[in-house]
């Protein structure tokens, strides 16, 4: 999901040469368009022009009054399909427009399709952000990073689980986050004073379990670090794993749910763990 | 008819449910029957995890736009993790469908 590639632009097109749809069967139509994944525009003789078009396939759909015309961008950079819907039901318009989308060999992440990938990640409001580090202290699935100017970003939100807020949880400047979840701030509210505080005792939560989770880990791959080099066993790294994953889940910063479905082995590895810490304790001692 | 001054974004929110579907329906209902051109996009979250280059179109000209979606910090910082800088100087106004009425929206949208 990372790539710029875009999906498919629909046009539904009432201008010159073509018949007014229904208002009615219009809603239904971009209703269903959204709802399958589709980008729509509805475009009149009033429309203003756009300059540059940055859909890399258009279908324009319109009730021609004559054959559907065939519309070619000169630049080369957008491939265009025209349909007439005239006479049309939205089931048979749905089926012309991925009819389309397959010629064009566009992509399309569809709603609630198997496969279909839920844009589920961390949105950072830079102007709460103060650059601590924490988040990316504390995410131990690398959706964190940093620009050339040691600026923290979100670099790889594929890898963020789905449903998890537990890095806006320990921001303490409520400064991540999920505008797909459900309540506020986290899900992009107003911050209040109150959310302050609370999340400043959240983070207290998280010292408890010894400065942040990469400190806790470490502080236990410490302890076990002779047995660790001499056994390398990659269960007892499991179990070491599993102990931290019970601790989180006590502290209830992390889903129960989510949680569940992590897979511990594609957790990383001790030596990952405390080579991160040192990368992140660098980065913070660069801030000052 | 359109007013070429004001340019109209409709997110559909369709991978979540996060916005009432009443809200979203009734506007999405009052903008087809307005006789307005609008642009709709099924999911704001889901271009800007893309870095989707529409977003950037959605945004350029002199066009004031109105963008009904969400939580306005929240659509102000999804245009920016996506690359595209979020004016601050009022050109932009985001509408918000989870917490204001359809009515409330739709007024602010097409009733000037």
């Amino acid at each position: 999901m990372k790539d710029s590639k875009s999906p498919i632009q629909v046009i539904l097109y009432e201008g010159t040469g073509t018949a007014l749809t229904d208002p009615s069967d219009r809603l239904a139509l971009m209703a269903n368009l959204l709802d399958q994944g589709y980008s729509v525009r509805r475009v009149s003789e009033n429309a203003s022009p756009r300059e540059n078009e940055a859909a890399s396939a258009i279908i324009v759909l319109g009730k021609f009054s004559e054959a559907a015309p065939e519309i070619v961008d000169n630049s080369g950079t957008t491939r265009i399909e025209t349909r007439d819907t005239t006479g049309l039901s939205h089931e048979s318009i749905l089926e012309q427009v991925e009819e389309a989308r397959e010629s064009l060999d566009a992509e399309q992440n569809q709603p609630g399709a198997n496969g279909a990938w839920k844009p589920w990640f961390p949105v950072i409001d830079y102007d709460r952000c103060t650059n601590c580090m924490q988040c990316l202290s504390f995410c131990l699935f690398d959706v964190y990073g940093v620009d050339d100017e040691k600026q923290i970003q979100v670099q790889n939100n594929d890898n963020c689980k789905t449903n998890c807020p537990a890095c806006s949880r320990v921001c303490p400047e409520v400064a991540i986050m999920f505008p797909k979840y459900t309540s506020g701030p986290i899900n992009g509210e107003p911050v209040r004073q109150q959310d302050v505080e609370r999340e400043s005792m959240k983070v207290d939560i998280t010292s408890l379990l010894g400065g942040d989770i990469y400190s806790s880990l470490k502080t236990r791959s410490e302890k076990a670090k002779s047995r660790f080099s001499k056994e390398r066993s990659p269960d007892k790294a499991l179990d070491e794993r599993k102990r931290c994953m019970i601790k989180l889940q006590q502290s209830g910063i992390i889903p129960p749910e989510v949680l569940a479905e992590l897979d511990l082995e594609s957790l990383p590895s001790a030596e990952a763990i405390q080579q991160k810490a040192k990368e992140v304790a660098a980065l913070q001692n660069q801030q000052g | 008819m359109s007013d070429s001054s004001n340019r109209i974004l409709y997110c559909r929110c369709a991978f979540s449910q996060v916005v009432p579907a009443k809200t979203k329906e009734e506007v999405l209902e009052r903008l087809c029957s307005s006789g307005r051109d609008f642009e709709c996009v099924s999911d704001l979250c889901e271009m800007s995890a893309r870095r989707d280059d529409r977003l950037g179109e959605l945004l350029e000209g002199d066009e004031n736009v109105k963008i009904a979606a969400c939580h306005p910090r929240a659509v102000k910082w999804l245009f920016h993790q996506a690359g595209i800088p979020f004016p601050d100087g009022g050109s932009v106004e985001v509408l918000n469908m989870r917490e204001d009425t359809a009515e409330t929206i739709v007024k602010a949208l097409i009733d000037e």
